[in-house]
């Protein structure tokens, strides 16, 4: 893509073991400034190492990243800066949000405090304001009594509810690109829209890009711009969202394509 | 549908707690014929998998279900412990459903030897059937759990269900915790099974697509009721209740069109608790 990209995965190889084949190899990926891009694949395709890397969230006592490797946010890159660096990139410029909200929040704090610690973290100019600023993010992710949401605990909240407190934590100090691994995968499928809607909602309004990491062809459909795709480790295509899904070129992808049950169509079991 | 169905549900009501609470199931009523597969959907909390676990006598009910002309709520827990062999399970979990300290040839074997159903001389032989019915092969029997993937973890555990040659499986979740790939190879050997023993499923799947693919009939429940139930066919080509339609409605399809469809789905509908306040 253009040299303008805000993201730009180039060469990507992760190993966790010298003994083990990469669990990424060669990938390279970019990302401009407000679009959607989705990386979709199956377990174990090396979706999630990828975005991981980005944050340097894999545990580097055990993954290796080739010499050739570089990912650039922004023009500055990453995999060869020290953590210390990249804590500033965490949340400020990038934040991501995962499938499970209940790994991510704390069962013991109220969910105000949990977001508001965290946007003080990466903006601490903003104390004073941080109660207000929470309860606007909050608002913003479609929560509709921020002010008592604010003052519950996790355990309070449905699935739904607590994955859009994730996002208004991930939101909250502005980053310009928001990776988004497995976010809507474990909710109900009108959870799930809603939140999707949500998110793209968001990025529309503060021009922010999203990384969408999915096992889910429906997703990228309904979400993305633009489609890698993934199988062991390897980008094995990459369009147009639209293309990818009406005439895919690589056998996996056709094969992942086919293997989806349609709702739509022809396919039912009664005649 | 056959004059006298093999299971017969109806006004079936279960409650969680004591108290003027709504039941977790109320008041359904559905029918499964042999060798036909029923589907329940509906999403987190709708009481499917409530209505699931009273068929499979796990759950204290009110109503009244039939098995085989049987009324599971009088007869004997001697006779309900035959019946047992006859209507087995399958959960979503494949790998808690299997004891990892076991191998997987006695896991097959214990139902068999519960039921008295093979000496156990002939235990071995039996196993590698099974195992080669549902495309592992009979050296697999050795093997513990962890040696396996969740595809096949759930091969296996089809493979215990089918060793009492069972006339009904319900099958809650089967498939959602498997890859779309893996998926539909598991959904593939549910239907073959079927075609070749005339098996009937209590087919439980929040998945409208896999529900779609898997049924010839049904049942769509919301806040623990059924509020609609029809052949497939009827029920996604022109579905009825609203609550059925923004389920359709919310499905993600790999459709590039979709990209374009407007959400109009109300997140107050996805709310049980708003719901019964409305309606209070």
């Amino acid at each position: 893509m253009s040299d303008s990209a805000l993201l730009e995965i180039r060469d990507l190889s992760v190993q966790f073991s010298a003994s083990a084949p990469p669990a990424v190899r060669g990938v390279s990926i970019s990302v401009n400034a407000g679009t959607r891009v989705g990386i979709i694949g199956e377990s174990g395709s090396g979706k999630s190492v990828t975005a991981m890397s980005v944050l340097r969230l894999n545990d580097e006592r055990i993954a290796h990243y080739s010499d050739e490797s570089s990912i650039t946010l922004d023009g500055r890159e990453l995999l060869k800066a020290p953590l210390s660096a990249i804590q500033g990139v965490r949340g400020a410029q990038a934040s991501m949000i995962f499938q499970d909200p209940m790994s991510v929040l704390n069962p013991v704090f109220r969910v105000g405090h949990q977001v508001r610690d965290v946007l003080i973290a990466h903006r601490p100019e903003l104390r004073k304001k941080a109660r207000e600023l929470v309860i606007e993010s909050l608002d913003a992710v479609g929560i509709r009594n921020p002010a008592t949401v604010y003052r519950q605990y996790p355990h309070e909240l449905s699935g739904g509810m607590r994955q859009r407190v994730m996002i208004a934590m991930a939101i909250a100090s502005s980053p310009r690109l928001l990776i988004a691994d497995e976010a809507t995968s474990a909710l109900d499928v009108t959870v799930q829209a809603a939140v999707l809607e949500t998110i793209g909602a968001l990025a529309d309004d503060r021009g922010m890009a999203v990384l969408m990491i999915t096992h889910d062809m429906g997703v990228v459909a309904r979400f993305c711009d633009y489609v890698y795709v993934m199988y062991h480790g390897e980008v094995v295509e990459s369009g147009a969202a639209a293309d990818i899904l009406t005439s895919p070129q690589h056998d996996y992808t056709k094969k992942l394509l086919a293997s989806v049950p349609r709702l739509h169509g022809d396919q039912s079991r009664t005649a | 549908m056959s004059p006298s169905p093999l299971l017969e549900i109806s006004d079936l009501t279960v409650r969680y707690g004591t108290g003027k609470k709504k039941p977790a199931v109320d008041r359904v009523s559905l029918s499964l014929a042999a060798g036909e597969t029923v589907g329940l959907v509906g999403e987190s909390g709708s009481g499917k998998s409530t209505v699931a676990r009273a068929v499979l006598g796990l759950m204290p009910f009110e109503g009244t279900i039939t098995y085989q002309g049987e009324n599971l709520a009088q007869v004997s827990s001697r006779r309900m412990r035959a019946i047992r062999s006859d209507l087995q399970m399958i959960f979503q979990d494949p790998y808690a459903t299997l004891d990892p300290r076991m191998t997987i040839g006695r896991q097959i074997a214990e139902p068999m030897l519960v039921h008295k159903i093979v000496s156990r001389s002939g235990i071995a032989a039996r196993i590698g059937e099974l195992l080669n019915q549902v495309g592992l092969s009979a050296d697999m029997a050795g093997r513990y759990p962890h040696e396996f993937s969740g595809g096949q973890r759930q091969r296996i555990a089809i493979a215990r269900a089918l060793g009492v040659s069972p006339s009904l499986i319900v099958c809650d979740e089967p498939t959602s915790a498997l890859d779309v790939s893996v998926q539909a190879q598991v959904l593939e050997l549910l239907q073959e099974l079927q075609q070749t023993q005339g098996i009937a499923y209590l087919f439980i799947a929040h998945n409208l697509g896999v529900v779609r693919a898997m049924s010839h009939r049904v049942a769509v429940m919301y806040l623990g009721e059924i509020v609609e139930y029809g052949t497939s066919e009827e029920v996604f080509g022109n579905p009825q209740h609203p609550y059925t339609q923004a389920l359709i409605e919310a499905v993600l399809e790999p459709d590039p069109e979709s990209r374009h469809r407007s959400m109009t789905i109300d997140a107050d509908l996805t709310s049980p608790i708003t719901v019964m306040r409305k309606h209070a």
